[in-house]
């Protein structure tokens, strides 16, 4: 076996300094009740060839890309990913170190996070950012607990058109504690209604996404001030598109006391769902409650700059049960993937790229349009949209899989009042010709 | 070798990110535009964030001079206690960015992402026979994900029962983030002493169990590297009470092919896929952390389940009792996959995983012991505990040694933790060192104790050789500064 390096004559020098006459009396300690008596039922070892080959093998009977086109998003991008961050990410240096907790050999960690933490706080117009969380689900159920923490109170509401994947893993989280957790009604143009909102009682925070689940934009400036209305309620903005804001206005901007979502657009794999990368970010006065790692800046003895961990008083390994979450470890490799993908594509660059997957959404939009299927909603989307067919659209989108296009989700599951719907996506990776041809089988 | 590994090179300076290029650059090949601008109602419209514009030749500069001020496994010896620093095969690189799975949307139908589930659905497989705790989910993203998970689970438990319960007992060996993940869960958690041989004592447990008590949180081998012998009373007593017993399996690597986690009385069990399983670290992760449960708490487990019928596999959200999602998808499937990828390569070898890793720990431990204070002697598992109590008379901390051990060429091991041993230096080296790079560790640690002896500043001073030296950690905290 290849990583394992003991010969016969080192683990018999080794035994011998030990003291242990062999590999098994080196479990002495073990009671002879609590030893397993069956040997483990695990198949042969395979070579490097042989796994390559099996892996290969498992993967082509995926419907992914280049292979397929796929018109889904929904919370994950297929977004192009600059061979740079791949290979940079391959920098061993960066993968193979963990937790930076000796900062005088984890500078390139540590400036890493601190670049993405500046970077992710200018993305979303915020004063200070962690060093990442989960996902955009559990960032969310986080922050709707730091709601909690921050304003004493015990309910929170949200929209129900933020994801309903990330909505089930709220419930999850808020299952045991005893606090309650409201649903916001849709309006008819696709956004959250907030009319209802003052008749709901005391709110530690209210939870919007935008672009919403239905891709529709919401118009977080007014949501905000009607949030306000009651000063102590926390106004949290999610998000599943990152790539939104090189073109939106900031939550930061529009009045948002946390802003949290899911980071994967940002040059990481869509990997059937994970890694991912909760971006989590919030305004100055909240740092102390937030949860997860902070990397600061400060000096060595020579006076020469540095980073650091710091404000580890918030968190699990000082002070246990009243720490602000259990998240220690969190996706670090991928908020570096992330700051790779911000630099290369830059301020200018960025504000392309999403014009550009809004432009070629609005292109799908409008081509749908005039063929009669149109959208339930009024509301701007940015490059994602539903789109009803009255008639159904099963047996099309039966036809296009044929052709090895995956023409959007249907909404049934999710929304069963929109049995009729389907989600559909469109990124700078889907052309104008690809998009042509989804249009074609669609007029038939 | 006599000289010490650690020796100076040339590395660079690097500006922050925002320091460096100029308006107009770019890094990214965009596409072609090919449809027409849209209008958008300039209320919704922003200014766009403040990046810099790089070339792509600014950005691979950067992070390559940043890398080179880290240390990884692959630069060296990394024996951080607790974290199980393996070696991080290359081929599982190779095998998660093939573009089936890279690529995969995880909302594709079942039909198109047989190979996913396929993998899953195995995995699952060889952590049930690895751990003998059969019913498996690997939906939680990281170790202390899967604590969460653990303590839904027994919140679920007690509540299908008709009675909710509201403490969990935690021993003062566990990690930091038992007690943390209780708390998410509405528990109270409360301490549990070890006896003197740094184990837990049966009659302490029983003292503290009531019926008002969900369970306990144990970590076997513990955080002293101790195999906890009387794990088996222990979850007799907690199971006379009704309550259920958490194992974190952080330390796993100890015992595969030496103990069957089920038949000594744990339920639920959290795995660090990125520890045992040779998945990288990442400088902070993503990791994973699957649980693993007896057949009577299966119905606990997150959805969806991944399900095999005849020779199709499925995702299965029909379980009524289920604790719900703890992720969006089905956690980190591109960690799941390089585990995955091990374990194949692994196969039958397993048990000799933990010999070996046993083996190193104990030759250490051995060789060191007249030189450094060992507060426990007794075979250990995979790490090892000593304190600084003899170097403390030169005025030599563990701090010291920590940072000395860096110019020597070698990661520290993990200090100050756990917290039931003042001064403690916990070392696991993994069965991926060889003798000689062991044999290389122990010269540079009695090196460094002669040096205590001799010139303890040269170790206040240490480390003399990375790019920066001791940092100021309380000016950070005193008046933070998170972002430029």
């Amino acid at each position: 076996m290849r990583y394992l390096p003991h010969t016969k004559e080192d683990i018999q020098e080794m035994l011998q300094v030990v003291g242990a006459a062999d590999l098994d009396a080196l479990f002495s300690s073990i009671p002879d009740e609590c030893r397993r008596k069956e040997a483990m039922n695990l198949p042969d070892p395979i070579t490097e060839w042989e796994l390559n080959g099996h892996m290969d093998c498992m993967a082509a009977s995926m419907g992914a890309p280049p292979f397929y086109k796929v018109f889904m998003g929904a919370g994950s991008y297929h977004h192009y990913i600059p061979e740079i961050t791949r290979q940079l990410l391959l920098r061993s240096e960066f993968f193979t170190a963990y937790t930076p907790y000796q900062p005088e050999i984890s500078q390139g960690t540590l400036q890493t996070i601190y670049e993405y933490q500046t970077l992710v706080t200018r993305l979303l117009g915020m004063d200070v950012a962690n060093a990442s969380m989960y996902d955009g689900a559990s960032g969310l159920a986080e922050a709707l607990l730091m709601t909690i923490r921050a304003t004493r109170r015990k309910k929170v509401a949200v929209s129900r058109v933020v994801h309903p994947l990330y909505r089930q893993v709220v419930k999850t989280y808020f299952a045991p504690t005893g606090f309650e957790v409201v649903e916001l009604p849709v309006g008819t143009d696709g956004r959250t209604d907030l009319s209802g909102l003052a008749d709901l009682g005391e709110l530690a925070g209210v939870a919007l996404q935008s672009p919403n689940f239905f891709g529709c934009i919401e118009d977080l400036e007014a949501a905000g001030k009607a949030i306000h209305t009651d000063k102590k309620t926390l106004f949290v903005v999610g998000f599943s598109e990152p790539l939104a804001y090189g073109l939106l206005k900031s939550p930061g901007a529009c009045g948002a006391d946390i802003a949290c979502g899911e980071g994967q657009s940002f040059g990481i794999p869509q990997s059937f769902g994970g890694p991912g990368l909760g971006m989590f970010a919030a305004k100055q006065k909240y740092v102390r409650t937030m949860p997860g790692r902070l990397i600061g800046k400060t000096t060595d003895r020579d006076g020469k700059t540095g980073f650091v961990l710091t404000l580890a008083t918030r968190e699990q390994h000082i002070r246990r049960e009243k720490a602000t979450s259990n998240i220690c470890s969190n996706q670090g490799l991928c908020a570096t993937a992330a700051t790779m993908y911000m630099a290369a594509v830059g301020g200018t660059g960025i504000r392309e790229l999403s014009r550009l997957n809004r432009d070629r959404a609005e292109y799908l939009k409008a081509s749908l349009a005039k063929a009669g299927h149109t959208s339930p909603f009024s509301a701007p989307t940015f490059n994602e949209f539903v789109v009803r067919f009255p008639d159904g659209f099963a047996d099309t989108w039966q036809a296009l899989l044929e052709k090895k296009i995956v023409a959007g989700l249907h909404l049934a599951p999710y929304y069963p009042e929109m049995s009729d719907c389907w989600l559909m996506c469109v990124t700078e990776t889907i052309s104008k010709n690809t998009i042509d041809s989804l249009v074609k089988e669609v007029v038939k | 070798m006599k000289d010490k590994m650690g020796t100076t090179g040339l590395i660079f300076n690097e500006p922050l990110l925002w320091e460096k290029g100029s308006p107009g650059r770019k890094g990214l090949s965009l596409p072609r535009r090919d449809v027409d601008e849209t209008p958008l109602d300039a209320a919704l419209v922003g200014d766009g964030p403040d990046f810099p514009d790089l070339s792509e030749l600014d950005v691979v500069r950067h992070f390559t001079k940043l890398s080179q001020w880290n240390f990884g496994v692959d630069s060296g010896m990394y024996p951080l206690g607790s974290c199980t620093m393996k070696y991080n095969p290359k081929t599982n690189e190779r095998q998660a960015s093939i573009p089936g799975f890279a690529g995969a949307h995880p909302l594709l139908p079942e039909s198109l992402s047989q190979g996913a589930l396929e993998l899953m659905y195995d995995l699952q497989g060889y952590l049930g026979e690895i751990t003998g705790l059969p019913a498996v989910s690997v939906q939680p993203a990281a170790g202390s994900h899967g604590e969460l998970t653990g303590m839904l689970i027994f919140a679920a438990y007690h509540k299908n029962k008709g009675k909710p319960r509201t403490k969990v007992l935690i021993p003062d060996t566990a990690h930091g983030t038992n007690p943390a993940s209780a708390a998410l869960c509405g528990f109270t958690s409360v301490g549990v002493k070890s006896g003197p041989d740094g184990v837990l004592l049966p009659e302490s447990v029983a003292e503290l169990m009531d019926e008002d008590t969900a369970g306990i949180m144990i970590t076997n081998p513990n955080t002293l590297g101790l195999f906890e012998d009387n794990i088996r009373q222990v979850a007799d007593i907690v199971h006379q009470k009704g309550g259920l017993v958490y194992g974190d399996g952080a330390n796993m690597n100890a015992v595969m092919g030496i103990v069957n986690i089920g038949d000594i009385g744990v339920d639920v069990l959290h795995l660090n896929l990125h520890k045992t399983f040779s998945t990288p670290h990442g400088g902070g992760g993503p990791g994973a952390g699957p649980v693993c449960v007896t057949p009577e708490l299966e119905p606990f487990l997150p959805v969806p389940r991944v399900v095999k019928d005849g020779d199709i596999y499925r995702l299965d959200e029909d379980y009524p009792l289920s604790v719900g999602k703890v992720h969006a998808f089905y956690g980190n499937f591109g960690i799941l996959l390089r585990a995955y990828s091990y374990i194949l390569s692994v196969g039958t070898y397993f048990k000799e995983v933990s010999q070996y890793a046993v083996l190193n720990a104990n030759y250490i431990k051995e060789r060191l012991k007249g030189t450094y204070h060992l507060p426990y002697d007794r075979p250990c598992m995979h790490e090892c505990v000593f304190t600084d109590k003899h170097q403390q008379e030169h005025h030599v901390a563990t701090l010291d040694i920590a940072k000395r051990l860096m110019d020597h060429g070698f990661h520290p091991p993990t200090i100050y933790f756990p917290l039931v041993v003042s001064g403690a230096i916990m070392i696991e080296p993994t069965e991926s060192e060889s003798k000689e790079t062991l044999d290389q560790f122990i010269d540079a640690m009695k090196q460094i104790a002669q040096e205590a002896v001799d010139c303890p500043d040269c170790l206040h001073e240490s480390p003399q050789f990375p790019k920066v030296r001791r940092l100021d950690e309380t000016a950070a905290a005193r008046n933070p500064c998170l972002k430029g």
